[in-house]
C-alpha cells in the first residue's frame, strides 16, 4: 500500500487538481448560463417548457457518446479539456435551470404582488426579493449539478482530458483494481465533500416561512 | 372636496369576454374611507386594483388626484399609494423593520431615516418597536403581521391607501381589535382609503360611504346610516344575510 502511494501519490494529486479544475470551470459556465436563463424564463414562462425540454434531452445523452460527438468539432476537438468542459457544462445546465425557474416561480404570489404594488422596480424585485428567496433552491440545483459533474468528469479521460478517470481507465485496461480505486476513491470523496459544503451553504440560505 | 380617486365608466373584460367590471363610475373624496362591499366575484378587488394599475381597465379611466393614472410612471404612481392585502405579503427574509421601510429603501433613503420612520409606524399600529423591530414575519401572529403590513403601506406617507380584505383571515376578536386600531389611526391621518370587504359590520364600522357591487356593477353608494335604512332589494338581501344568526337566536 505504502509503495503504491509512493509511486502514484503525486500523480493522484495532479489528477485530482485537474478533476477539480474541469468541474469548477464547467460549473462556472453552467451557472453563468443557467441562472440568467432561468430568471428570464420566469418572465417568459411560455418558453419554460421548450427550454427545460432541451436541457432535459442534453441530460439524457450518454456521457461517453457526448464526448464522442464533440470530438470532431473544429475548435473544440483541438484540446481535450475544452471538450470535457463543454460536455460537463451541458450536463450541469438542467438542475441549475430547473431550480432557478422553480425557485422563483414558487415564491408566495402575495409577496410578488406586494413587491409590484409597492413600486419596486424590476431590478429591485429581482435582487431584493426573488433571488434571496430562491437562493437556497438555486444552490440545491448547483449542488446536484456539481455532484453529477464530478462523476461524469471521470469519463472525460476517455477523450484524453485528464482528471481522475485517467487512473480508472488505466486500471481497467491493466486489470489493476488498485489503480481503479486510486481514481474512484478520490472522485467519490470530492463528490461527498462538494455535497457537504454546498449543503451547508444551502441550509444557511434557507428562508423560513417562504 | 375634490375627489382623490375617480372611476370613470371603468370596465374590465376578462380573457373569455366575461365582464369583471361593467361601466363603474364612482368618486372617492379626499380624506374619506369608502368601502367596496359585495360577495365574492362581485368585482370589488378588481376595482381596487385598477387604482394602482395592478389591473388595467379595458374601457374607461381612473383618475388619481385629478390625473388619469395611466399617465405617471407606474413605479412613482405605486409608491404614492399604500397597499394592504389579506395575505399580507410580508417579505419573509426581511425583519419587521426592513419590511416596513421597504418603500423608503426602494426610494434610496438613508437607513437612519428608514429605521426611525419604521419604528414610528410600528408604534402607531400598536407594536412596540423595541420588541418587534428585529423579528422576522414568521415569528409574528396573524394580527401582528397584518399590523406590520399596514405600517409598511403607510411608510412613504401615501395620500391613498388601498386595503383588500385586510382583516379577512383573522378571528373575530382580533379582527375587531384591528378595526379599532385602524379607525383610530385613520382619524389622525386624513388618508383617502378604499377598503374591500364582504363583511357588512366592517363596512358599517369603518366606512364613510359604502359602495355595493354585484356581478361587476355598482348597485348603490350610501352612507352607513342610509345603507341600514335603505329598502333597495339588493341592499336588503345583504343586510338580511348578515342578520340571520341574530334572528334565529332570538326566536
Amino acid at each position: 500500500m505504502n509503495s503504491f502511494l509512493a509511486r502514484y501519490g503525486s500523480e493522484i494529486a495532479t489528477l485530482t487538481v485537474e478533476h477539480v479544475w474541469l468541474t469548477t470551470a464547467a460549473m462556472l459556465f453552467a451557472t453563468a448560463a443557467a441562472v440568467p436563463l432561468g430568471i428570464w424564463l420566469t418572465r417568459a414562462p411560455n418558453w419554460a417548457g421548450p427550454a427545460l425540454g432541451v436541457a432535459n434531452v442534453l441530460q439524457t445523452i450518454p456521457s461517453l457518446a457526448m464526448f464522442g460527438f464533440l470530438l470532431p468539432l473544429p475548435w473544440l476537438g483541438e484540446r481535450a479539456a475544452r471538450i470535457a468542459i463543454v460536455a460537463l457544462t451541458a450536463y450541469a445546465l438542467l438542475p441549475i435551470l430547473r431550480n432557478t425557474y422553480a425557485g422563483i416561480r414558487g415564491i408566495d404570489p402575495a409577496v410578488i404582488e406586494v413587491a409590484h404594488a409597492l413600486g419596486l422596480t424590476d431590478t429591485q424585485r429581482l435582487f431584493k426579493v426573488e433571488l434571496p428567496l430562491a437562493a437556497s433552491f438555486i444552490l440545491a440545483g448547483l449542488r446536484t449539478a456539481t455532484v453529477t459533474c464530478i462523476g461524469i468528469a471521470t469519463i472525460a479521460a476517455a477523450v484524453g482530458a485528464g482528471g481522475l478517470g485517467e487512473l480508472i481507465f488505466r486500471g481497467v485496461a491493466s486489470v489493476d483494481n488498485r489503480l481503479v480505486l486510486a481514481g474512484a476513491a478520490p472522485a467519490a470523496l470530492l463528490a461527498l465533500a462538494a455535497d457537504g459544503i454546498l449543503g451547508l451553504v444551502e441550509r444557511r440560505l434557507k428562508v423560513r416561512g417562504r | 372636496m375634490s375627489p382623490a380617486i375617480e372611476f370613470r365608466s371603468v370596465s374590465v373584460i376578462a380573457g373569455q369576454g366575461r365582464p369583471l367590471l361593467d361601466g363603474i363610475s364612482l368618486r372617492v373624496d379626499e380624506g374619506t374611507t369608502t368601502v367596496l362591499l359585495g360577495r365574492s366575484g362581485s368585482g370589488k378587488t378588481t376595482l381596487l386594483r385598477t387604482v394602482n394599475r395592478m389591473v388595467a381597465p379595458t374601457q374607461g379611466e381612473v383618475l388619481v388626484n385629478g390625473t388619469p393614472n395611466m399617465r405617471p410612471d407606474i413605479i412613482m404612481l405605486r409608491r404614492g399609494i399604500g397597499y394592504v392585502i389579506q395575505e399580507t405579503g410580508l417579505f419573509p427574509h426581511f425583519t419587521v423593520e426592513r419590511n416596513v421601510g421597504i418603500v423608503l429603501e426602494a426610494e434610496g433613503r438613508p437607513s437612519s431615516v428608514r429605521v426611525q420612520r419604521s419604528h414610528e409606524l410600528l408604534a402607531a399600529v400598536g407594536l412596540d418597536p423595541g420588541i418587534y423591530a428585529r423579528r422576522l414575519p414568521h415569528q409574528l401572529s396573524g394580527g401582528q403581521r397584518q399590523r406590520v403590513g399596514l405600517a409598511r403601506a403607510l411608510a412613504a406617507d401615501p395620500e391613498i391607501l388601498l386595503m383588500d380584505e385586510p382583516f379577512g383571515a383573522l378571528d373575530p376578536l382580533t379582527r375587531s381589535e384591528m378595526q379599532d386600531m385602524l379607525r383610530d389611526l385613520l382619524a389622525g391621518l386624513k388618508k383617502t382609503v378604499l377598503l374591500v370587504t364582504h363583511d357588512l359590520n366592517e363596512a358599517l364600522y369603518l366606512g364613510d360611504r359604502i359602495a355595493l357591487l354585484r356581478e361587476g356593477k355598482l348597485i348603490t353608494v350610501l352612507s352607513p346610516h342610509e345603507f341600514l335604512a335603505s329598502d333597495e332589494p339588493e341592499v336588503r338581501t345583504y343586510i338580511d344575510a348578515f342578520q340571520r344568526g341574530e334572528q334565529v337566536a332570538e326566536r
